[in-house]
């Protein structure tokens, strides 16, 4: 086994990418029956970030994430049915049927909220941060963006504060190399982005974001720094889409990405590399991962069904909440 | 003649001009391999080339920002943001910068600069995908607003905006692009910024509205004697058309799918009473969205005014 991680361990984080992938299979094969009335982003093939990062944190630490974030609240303890009714806009949804899946939000759980402005979820993991550091309650936060977030404008003001007042705070950059369509190599020098950690006298650390081991790793480091008073760290974990920007559908027909890059990264899936790794070890058989399954589309049964039977929320409902 | 949508309206508005004025640049995130969001730039990238299609990284504030320099310098570029929900990390170049660069230069530098981005609900996307917030743009002075409903009326006026040598943000719903077609000439028309657009003329009441909005205006007044105001520019507007229609009904609803408060609504409802208060038979009637965020999905229905709501808006005004 990698260095630190027991065979229980790795089964957790299989377990987290697996509900992951699942739920997200779903979503696949129910959206376009159009009642899911609100634009998906899925993060299928990037699950290990959300599991290897989030068995490290403690209920009440936040996490503050993007329009791509199902994995982030499924790793962080959201469940599935207030999930499944947010994306169907019900009122039993964690957003109350408002926020669809791009606006979730779990306070019980650590996710003040998630959104779709790229980058704009930096500076106020970095305030929720200097929040803890200033409660001294032990919490950390955790910023996920892409490598959009890069950037814009926000990702600079966030790290500079952040490493000067050495808060309480990991920024995990899930690099999967294209913002919608563009690639990264049209938007940025060529210029590793844990590199740019450096800049902000802050550790930055760069590697495979399919090896679910490895961010496991390489976030334990980063969260005992958080929580010891050593401030923030910037990880960059490469990944990739299987999907579209935004929906169901694959994109490389289309012409949006090469296939070529797609099949080897869809070859490095991070479930099979993790699942492989816990056959060989003898930690798991195929039995288990097919009894594993079960239980969990079972429980995903059982999401739809609370959603699909819930109520929409009424028209009397549309000012509650604002002031 | 082509029958055409607004996105095709607005691509063909972009080609011409492309061809006609070598300075004719776009920028944005993912407008040229691509073709934009809502692929209102397909194509234009394999006429015109990376050098005047550019896609650039994701960042509003540098993308309207590196627009404004290179307006100040000679170019006229066109920005697109993908969505006007996602526009406010450049509201500081916009209202800093580009809005004032001609006055604080004392009229040395223009900024012949255009800000494209899609505005507005119905396309069940919640927040920042739906945003209406076309009043805050009216509020800065320097920045002229326009807001096409229809593709004929599209095209002609962003060909204004791009030749305007002052900034323009334009804006698109996304609702409309592709909801209905008319007929679209090739070559060179413009509707120029300032005038409105009498889409239906009557005698007893005036309704003022724009974009989607407009055509839930003309479903409400149908068998009505009305006269129905396209603004298309909202700043400055048509105060000319709008008082000399209130002068001949004396009864006005203003229509928007942005919040009431401080909509452009409260603008024209104060300028209606500042100019031609004698000749009104009751107050301004506004119906508008609510002073909510924009909420998903069912909700968005009643968050936009529907036909009914624009009708009961328009009888209690005819009541009075």
């Amino acid at each position: 086994m990698t260095d630190g991680i027991d065979k229980e361990t790795l089964f957790r984080l299989f377990e987290t990418m697996l509900r992951i992938r699942l739920f997200e299979d779903r979503v696949v094969r129910l959206y376009p029956g159009q009642e899911m009335k609100c634009p998906v982003h899925l993060c299928i093939g990037q699950e290990a970030i959300a599991a290897g990062v989030c068995l490290h944190l403690k209920k009440e630490d936040y996490i503050f994430s993007t329009h791509r974030s199902h994995g982030h609240c499924i790793a962080k303890g959201m469940g599935l049915r207030p999930l499944a009714a947010e994306l169907y806009g019900r009122s039993t949804g964690c957003s109350r049927g408002r926020g669809g899946s791009m606006h979730l939000t779990d306070p019980e759980n650590g996710i003040p909220g998630t959104t779709a402005i790229v980058g704009g979820c930096i500076p106020i993991a970095v305030g929720a941060a200097l929040s803890a550091q200033m409660k001294r309650n032990g919490r950390i936060a955790v910023a996920f963006f892409g490598d959009g977030a890069v950037e814009e404008g926000t990702f600079h003001e966030g790290l500079n504060y952040a490493s000067l007042r050495r808060l309480p705070v990991i920024f995990v950059c899930e690099n999967n190399f294209y913002a919608t369509n563009s690639p990264q190599k049209a938007r940025q020098p060529e210029v590793n982005i844990a590199d740019r950690a450096a800049g902000y006298g802050m550790p930055g650390v760069a590697g495979d974001g399919n090896d679910v081991m490895f961010v496991h790793d390489s976030c334990r480091e980063a969260v005992e720094r958080a929580r010891s008073g050593g401030g923030p760290t910037l990880l960059e974990f490469r990944t990739y889409r299987w999907k579209a920007h935004v929906g169901p559908d694959s994109d490389i027909a289309a012409g949006c990405r090469p296939a070529a890059e797609y099949e080897e990264w869809v070859r490095r899936c991070p479930l099979e590399l993790c699942g492989q790794r816990l056959i060989k070890e003898k930690a798991l058989t195929e039995d288990d991962i097919d009894r594993l399954t079960g239980s969990i589309e079972a429980e995903i049964d059982d999401a739809v069904e609370f959603a699909m039977n819930s109520p929409f929320p009424q028209q009397s409902e549309i000012l509650d909440h604002v002031y | 003649m082509a029958k055409l949508n607004m996105v095709q309206a607005i691509n063909l508005a972009l080609r011409e001009e492309m061809q006609r004025d070598k300075d004719v640049v776009i920028l944005g995130e993912d407008v040229g391999r691509d073709g934009g969001v809502f692929r209102v730039t397909e194509g234009l990238l394999d006429i015109f080339g990376q050098e005047r299609v550019i896609d650039t990284p994701l960042a509003e504030s540098g993308i309207v920002g590196v627009s404004i320099g290179m307006a100040a310098r000679g170019l006229k570029p066109i920005a697109e943001v993908q969505f006007m929900g996602f526009i406010y990390p450049a509201l500081d170049q916009i209202s800093s910068h580009a809005a004032r660069l001609r006055s604080r230069s004392r009229g040395r530098y223009t900024c012949p600069l255009v800000v494209r981005t899609p505005y507005g609900a119905g396309i069940k996307a919640p927040e920042h995908h739906s945003e209406s917030t076309e009043a805050l743009f009216c509020h800065m002075p320097g920045i002229k607003v326009a807001l096409p409903s229809t593709p004929y009326t599209a095209k002609g006026l962003l060909i204004s905006a791009i030749r305007d040598p002052d900034p323009v943000i334009f804006l698109e719903s996304a609702r409309l692009y592709r909801l209905i077609k008319e007929e679209v000439p090739e070559g060179e028309y413009t509707i120029p910024l300032g005038k409105a657009r009498m889409a239906r003329e009557g005698k007893d009441v005036t309704v003022i509205s724009w974009g989607a909005m407009l055509h839930r205006c003309l479903q409400a007044t149908e068998g009505m004697s009305a006269d129905v105001i396209d603004l298309m520019t909202l700043n400055p507007f048509d105060e000319e058309m709008i008082y000399s229609s209130v002068k001949k009904t004396g009864r006005v609803v203003i229509v928007h799918e942005a919040a009431k408060t401080c909509g452009l609504g409260a603008e024209i409802s104060a300028s209606i009473a500042e100019e031609a208060m004698l000749y009104l038979k009751g107050p301004v009637t506004r119906v508008t969205a609510y002073d909510a965020v924009l909420p998903l999905p069912k909700l968005e229905d009643y968050y936009m005014p529907t036909v009914e709501r624009i009708k009961r808006g328009i009888e209690e005004a005819l009541k009075y």
